[in-house]
């Protein structure tokens, strides 16, 4: 399939199959019909030339081609909502007025009542439109897991009634932060290294900003997302992570940062304080040339406020640490429940380094290497470890 | 949608426990109060009262003969406690009155079960339709 046919159906499968969903109220039909038209213009495109609207004709196709299926399977046609519908329609859809309908497909795929590897594959297949062994080899699944868990997905939200909808007032907060899980959970999954990944969260990001352009929050999670993905390539080298004052800064992608910025300058104006938001400013804090790690700590315990989480303590140890407050770092370090996770022992290792208690800074590097799963990682923290030796 | 709610009490004080007795007559009136409100809200029905899970005779049978054990099919923690339905939109709403039932809240769980819907709910007679069987 050439370059530009490829692309055109990468921006319109979540349009044309959430319009499909809306229209047939079923998922499985819906992304079969989406499937056969998207073959027919892969073979018709080429030798007749492109539509001079694609999105309709796709639309079009699809839904003559679910109509012909339901014409010819009645149990079919008992099953869906459309008898209802204009059996007829086999006129061109007119483009004006499809709905765009990609928000209520997004909420349904990030239903709490689905587990999260079911959202985060779901929202990858249907808004991203990944294809199933792509969505496999990214998770490192076989193709054959993937399918039956994006079939039992599917099969869940029709049987069980998972509404087809942007959630109503009262439950928005709580739905939007599901969804905003899931795309953040898929950059992590790139940022780890599989950048593919990352780049489709960012898709995905600024797909739900312009769907959602007065959320403070969604702003600040396309900010967070477009200002570390703008570091990805200095990240690593030789095969190890770089630390960031070690990073190369040419390597940095500048206009990503800076359009970074921009959206947190509007989840901010917006009125934006929430969690997303705040490490979408810690991230921006962090790629200045000469970072305030004063304002990083404060930042760092509101998001702890925000989040309780433990993980975001640590981190401000890190920033109090840099400030020159070593001693205050480490009595905050020993203060915290993470026992088994490895940043915490390599934090541990590093303070104790600075403080010259090299023996006890050994044993904290050691326990870190025990747990860490990540060779990148690894390597690095053999390298601290070594020069601790010197 | 019509939908099943299967009540675990785990570990909620229930009427006629020393753990019901614990509680203030307060909290004992928010649980009849909150019942019924259930039972005022339109598309909901409630199933009949069973006895605790301790009083369950569990029955299998195997090469022909008929066992039994004492007890529930799972741990007596995990047993059902009770069950209700509820007619609604979609799941949200199902998913809503289920964190309206105590249980859900005292130490407990809601389990939500869409129910298969057919014209004729309860007849028995069947139309053969490919390899499998439809209600007519």
């Amino acid at each position: 399939m050439p370059a530009t046919l490829e692309h055109v159906f990468r921006e319109e499968w979540g349009r044309v199959l959430a319009s499909l969903i809306g229209f047939l109220g079923d998922f499985e039909l819906a992304e079969e019909a989406a499937q056969e038209a998207f073959v027919a213009a892969a073979e018709r495109w080429p030798r007749d030339g492109t539509p001079a609207n694609p999105r309709a004709w796709l639309l079009t196709t699809a839904r003559n081609r679910a109509i012909d299926r339901i014409r010819r399977d009645r149990t079919l046609a008992a099953k869906l909502r459309l008898l209802d519908v204009r059996m007829t329609t086999e006129d061109a859809v007119d483009e004006t007025t499809i709905p765009d309908e990609r928000l209520e497909l997004v909420f349904t795929c990030c239903h709490p009542a689905l587990a999260l590897d079911a959202q985060v594959a779901l929202t990858l297949r249907t808004l991203g439109g990944l294809r199933t062994d792509e969505i496999a080899r990214a998770f490192l699944v076989p193709e054959a897991t993937m399918a039956k868990r994006l079939v039992r997905a599917k099969r869940k939200i029709a049987a069980a009634g998972i509404p087809f909808r942007v959630p109503p007032a009262h439950l928005l907060p709580d739905r939007l932060a599901a969804v905003l899980a899931v795309v953040y959970l898929i950059f992590n999954e790139g940022y780890g290294g599989r950048g593919e990944l990352a780049a489709e969260a960012v898709r995905l990001g600024r797909a739900l900003a312009e769907l959602m352009p007065d959320e403070p929050e969604v702003r600040g999670l396309l900010a967070l997302m477009l200002i570390n993905d703008a570091r990805r390539d200095a990240r690593f080298a030789d095969g190890s992570v770089v630390l960031l004052h070690a990073q190369d800064r040419s390597l940095w992608d500048l206009d990503q940062i800076e359009s970074g910025r921009g959206e947190l300058d509007r989840a901010l104006a917006l009125g934006g304080r929430g969690p997303y938001v705040v490490q979408a400013a810690l991230a921006a804090l962090h790629a200045d040339e000469h970072p305030d790690w004063a304002q990083i700590a404060a930042l760092y315990r509101e998001l702890a406020r925000l989040t309780g989480s433990p993980v975001v303590e640590l981190n401000r140890a890190v920033a109090l640490a840099e400030t020159g407050e070593v001693e205050a770092a480490l009595a905050l370090v020993e203060r915290l429940d993470l026992r088994g996770y490895h940043y915490l022992h390599a934090t541990r290792g590093e303070l104790l380094r600075r403080l010259d208690r090299v023996p006890e800074a050994r044993r904290g590097y050691e326990r870190a290497l025990e747990l860490v799963h990540s060779d990148a990682e690894r390597r690095l923290l053999e390298g601290r470890l070594g020069k601790l030796e010197v | 949608m019509k939908y099943m709610l299967l009540i675990h009490q785990g570990t909620t004080p229930t009427p006629g426990t020393d753990a019901w007795e614990n509680l203030s007559q307060e909290e004992q009136n928010e649980v009849y109060a909150a019942y019924q409100q259930l039972n005022q809200t339109p598309g909901f029905t409630p199933g009949v009262q069973m006895r605790e899970p301790e009083t369950a005779t569990t029955v299998r049978v195997e090469g022909g003969e008929t066992l039994t054990t004492d007890g529930p099919f799972v741990a007596v923690k995990e047993a059902l406690g009770g069950y209700c339905f509820f007619e609604a939109d979609d799941l949200d709403a199902a998913i809503e009155l289920s964190a309206r039932i105590p249980a859900a809240r005292m130490g407990g769980a809601v389990e939500v079960r869409p129910i298969v819907e057919c014209r004729r709910p309860w007849s028995t007679s069947f139309v053969r339709s490919g390899d499998a069987f439809w209600p007519a």
